[in-house]
C-alpha cells in the first residue's frame, strides 16, 4: 500500500499576469520516482520550487504528510533540492559544502563529520572533500550538489534538471546513478526534465505538463504507449500520426479507414461515432516496411535511411505525400531488409499495436515548431 | 622590429619610474638641495619624525582614511545588495545619481559640500572630512561590489535556504563571504581616494583637523623641502604594502 507523501491541490500560480499553473492537483507517493516532463515554460520548475517553498502559490495548498506547508519558508521543509547550476558554495570545500545543512541543524562535530564522509562515499567521491568546487569536473560538482541534498536525509530530494549541463555519455551514467541512490536511500525523488527520453528511462510515474496542466499521468509505459492526448503523443517519443475515420462500429471492435485500407481495431477508451476522423498513432518501431510486391499495406518510396547501429531508421513517403518514420531492428538475414534510397516499398503494422485518439480542437505543435518556440525562448 | 618594441617599452617604464626612483633616492640625500648627491643619510626621516604637526597630520589622514573607507564600504555594499536584489521605484534614478557623484568634477562636490556644512552650521573638521569623503567613495565602492553581485549565481542564496540557513545565517555565510573580493577591493578604493584627496578636503577642513596631502601641499608652496621626499618615499612603501596585502587575500580567496 503506497501513501501519499506531497499532496499539491488546486495550485494556481501567475507571473506578471501569464497564468503558469491553472488549478493543479497531483499526490506523490512516499518512496517514488516522479518525473516533471514538459518543454521549457511548462510550469514544471516553478511547481518544483513551490514544493521547495521558493515559490509560494497564488491558490492551493501543499501538504506534506497531511501538514500543510504552503507558507513554510524552505529552510522549514524536510526537502532538500539539487539545483540545475548545482550551486554550489564556491568558497567552501567539498567537505564543508556536504556539512552546511548539517552545521545548519547544529549537529555535533563528531556526527558531521561521519555523516558528511558517509555520503561523500555514497558518490564515491571521499578523496575529494579538501578539494574547492571549481577544481572537479562538472560530472563531480553534481556528485557533490547530490551528498550535500541527501546528507540532512530530507523525506523527499526535488531535482531540477540536473542532468542537463552534463555531456551525453556522461549523462546516462549520472542517471544509472540516480536510480541506484533512489533505491539504496528510499527517498521519494522528484526530478524535473526536459528531456523524454531521461524520463521514460528514470522514473516510476511521468508528469507530462504543457501551459500549466498536466496533460498526462502514468507509468513510462503508459506515457509511451497510450498516450493521452496529440501533445503527450508528440512530446514523448517520435510518432506516426496517420488520419484514420471511423467505417463501421461492431460492439467492442470498429472498422477504420488509414490510407484507404480498412483495418479492424478494437474500441478506444473514448466514445466513437460513425465517419469521426481518428488519429491512428503508430510508433516508428510498430511500422513494417514490406517489399513492393507484397499484398498488405500502403505503397511507397523510401526518401531517406539512417544506419543507427542497432536499428535502421528510415522515412518513407506515401502517394498521398505524407512521410511515415519507421525504425527496424537490425536483422542481416533478412535479404528484404536492405532498401537503398527512391525504392519503393509498401508500408505496414501489426494489428493491436496502434493507438488511437481523437482528433482535438486545438491541434498542438508539431515537433519542429516546438523546438522553435523553445530556442525563441531561451 | 624587437628592438623597438623593446625601447619603446623600455621608454614608458622609464617615464614612469624615474621620477619615482628620483624621489626615493633623493630621501637618502644628506645634501640640503634637491640638486646634487651630498651622501647617503637618513637625516629627512629623522626631522620628519621629529615635525609634530606632520606626523600628527599622518595619523589624522590614516585615520579619516580608514574610516571613510570603512563607513563607505559598508553603505556601499548595502546600496549595491538593494540595487541588485530588490525591484523598486526610482531605482534607475539612484543608479542614475551615483554616476552623477562620480562623473561630476571635483570642485563642484567641494563647493556644494562646503555650503551644506556651512548651511547646516557643521563645524569644519573632522566630521565635516568624513562626510566628504564618505561621500566621493560610495559611488566606486557601489559600482565595485555591483560587478560582482552581477555575476553571483541567484541559485547560491537558495541552496543555503535549501538546506537551513535563514535570510540572515545564508547573508553571513554565503553571500558575505562570495562578495568579500569585491568589498575588500571597494575598500582599498576608497582608502586611496580618501588618502591623497586634495581638492575636496581642501574645503572641507578647518584647522582642529590637518590632514596630510593639506600639510604637503602648504609645506611645497614655501619650496620643496626634502622632507617631502622622505615622506613620499614613505607613503610609497605603504601603499605598496596595500597592494601586496590585497593581492594576497585575493590570491586566497581564489584557492
Amino acid at each position: 500500500m503506497t501513501k501519499t507523501l506531497l499532496s499539491l491541490s488546486g495550485i494556481s500560480k501567475q507571473f506578471d499576469g501569464k497564468t503558469v499553473l491553472d488549478e493543479l492537483s497531483l499526490k506523490i507517493d512516499d518512496g517514488e520516482f516522479i518525473t516533471l516532463l514538459g518543454p521549457s515554460g511548462c510550469g514544471k520548475t516553478t511547481l518544483l520550487r513551490m514544493m521547495a517553498g521558493f515559490e509560494l502559490p497564488d491558490r492551493g495548498t501543499v501538504t506534506l504528510s497531511g501538514m500543510d506547508i504552503t507558507q513554510t519558508p524552505p529552510e522549514s521543509r524536510p526537502l532538500n533540492t539539487v539545483f540545475q547550476n548545482y550551486a554550489l558554495f564556491p568558497h567552501m570545500s567539498v567537505f564543508d559544502n556536504v556539512a552546511y545543512g548539517l552545521k545548519m541543524e547544529k549537529r555535533p562535530k563528531a556526527e558531521i563529520r561521519e555523516r558528511v564522509e558517509e555520503a561523500l562515499a555514497m558518490v564515491q567521491l571521499e578523496d575529494f572533500a579538501r578539494r574547492k568546487p571549481h577544481q572537479l569536473s562538472g560530472g563531480q560538482q553534481q556528485r557533490v550538489a547530490i551528498a550535500r541534498a541527501v546528507v540532512k536525509r530530507p523525506k523527499m530530494l526535488l531535482l531540477d534538471e540536473p542532468l542537463s549541463a552534463l555531456d551525453y555519455k556522461l549523462r546516462r551514467t549520472m542517471q544509472v546513478e540516480l536510480k541506484r541512490l533512489q533505491r539504496e536511500l528510499g527517498i521519494t525523488f522528484v526530478f524535473v526534465t526536459h528531456d523524454q527520453e531521461e524520463a521514460l528511462s528514470m522514473s516510476d510515474r511521468i508528469v507530462v505538463l504543457k501551459d500549466g496542466y498536466i496533460q498526462q499521468l502514468g507509468t513510462p509505459r503508459e506515457v509511451y504507449e497510450r498516450p493521452a492526448n496529440v501533445f503527450t503523443a508528440r512530446f514523448v517519443g517520435q510518432t506516426n500520426f496517420f488520419p484514420g475515420r471511423v467505417t463501421a462500429i461492431a460492439g467492442e471492435r470498429i472498422s477504420v479507414d488509414v490510407f484507404g485500407l480498412n483495418r479492424e481495431l478494437s474500441m478506444p477508451s473514448f466514445r466513437v461515432t460513425m465517419n469521426q476522423p481518428l488519429h491512428v498513432l503508430l510508433r516508428p518501431e510498430d511500422i513494417r516496411v514490406l517489399a513492393p510486391d507484397d499484398t498488405e499495406g500502403v505503397a511507397g518510396k523510401i526518401v531517406e535511411r539512417n544506419y543507427k547501429g542497432s536499428t535502421l531508421d528510415s522515412v518513407i513517403e506515401l502517394e498521398d505525400g505524407s512521410q511515415v518514420m519507421a525504425s527496424e531492428f537490425f536483422d542481416e538475414d533478412d535479404p528484404t531488409f536492405d532498401y537503398s534510397i527512391g525504392e519503393r516499398v509498401r508500408v505496414s503494422w501489426v494489428d493491436g499495436w496502434e493507438w488511437l485518439l481523437a482528433e482535438e480542437g486545438d491541434e498542438p505543435l508539431t515537433d519542429e515548431e516546438e523546438l522553435a518556440a523553445d530556442d525563441a525562448e531561451h | 622590429m624587437p628592438w623597438l618594441s623593446r625601447s619603446y617599452l623600455a621608454l614608458v617604464y622609464l617615464l614612469l619610474y624615474v621620477p619615482i626612483v628620483v624621489l626615493v633616492v633623493f630621501s637618502f640625500n644628506d645634501s640640503r638641495t634637491g640638486y646634487n648627491w651630498g651622501g647617503f643619510s637618513l637625516r629627512w626621516y629623522e626631522s620628519l619624525f621629529n615635525n609634530h604637526a606632520m606626523v600628527q597630520a599622518m595619523w589624522n589622514s590614516l585615520w579619516l582614511a580608514l574610516t571613510a573607507a570603512t563607513v563607505s564600504t559598508c553603505i556601499g555594499a548595502l546600496t549595491a545588495l538593494a540595487l541588485h536584489r530588490y525591484r523598486f521605484r526610482g531605482k534607475k534614478a539612484l543608479n542614475g545619481m551615483l554616476f552623477v557623484v562620480m562623473m561630476s568634477p571635483e570642485i563642484v562636490l567641494a563647493i556644494s559640500l562646503l555650503g551644506l556644512f556651512l548651511l547646516l552650521g557643521l563645524k569644519l573638521g573632522y566630521v565635516s572630512l568624513l562626510l566628504a569623503h564618505v561621500t566621493f567613495c560610495l559611488p566606486f565602492v557601489v559600482i565595485t561590489v555591483m560587478a560582482r553581485l552581477t555575476g553571483f549565481d541567484e541559485r547560491l542564496p537558495e541552496a543555503a535556504r535549501d538546506l537551513g540557513a535563514s535570510d540572515f545565517t545564508m547573508t553571513r555565510t554565503v553571500l558575505i563571504p562570495v562578495i568579500m573580493p569585491a568589498l575588500m577591493a571597494g575598500w582599498l578604493l576608497g582608502f586611496t581616494l580618501s588618502m591623497d584627496d586634495v581638492v575636496v578636503s581642501t574645503f572641507v577642513s578647518g584647522p582642529s583637523y590637518e590632514i596630510l596631502p593639506l600639510r604637503i601641499y602648504s609645506m611645497v608652496r614655501v619650496g620643496l623641502k626634502p622632507e617631502v621626499n622622505a615622506l613620499g618615499t614613505l607613503l610609497l612603501v605603504f601603499s605598496l604594502a596595500m597592494l601586496m596585502l590585497s593581492q594576497w587575500i585575493l590570491s586566497r580567496s581564489k584557492q
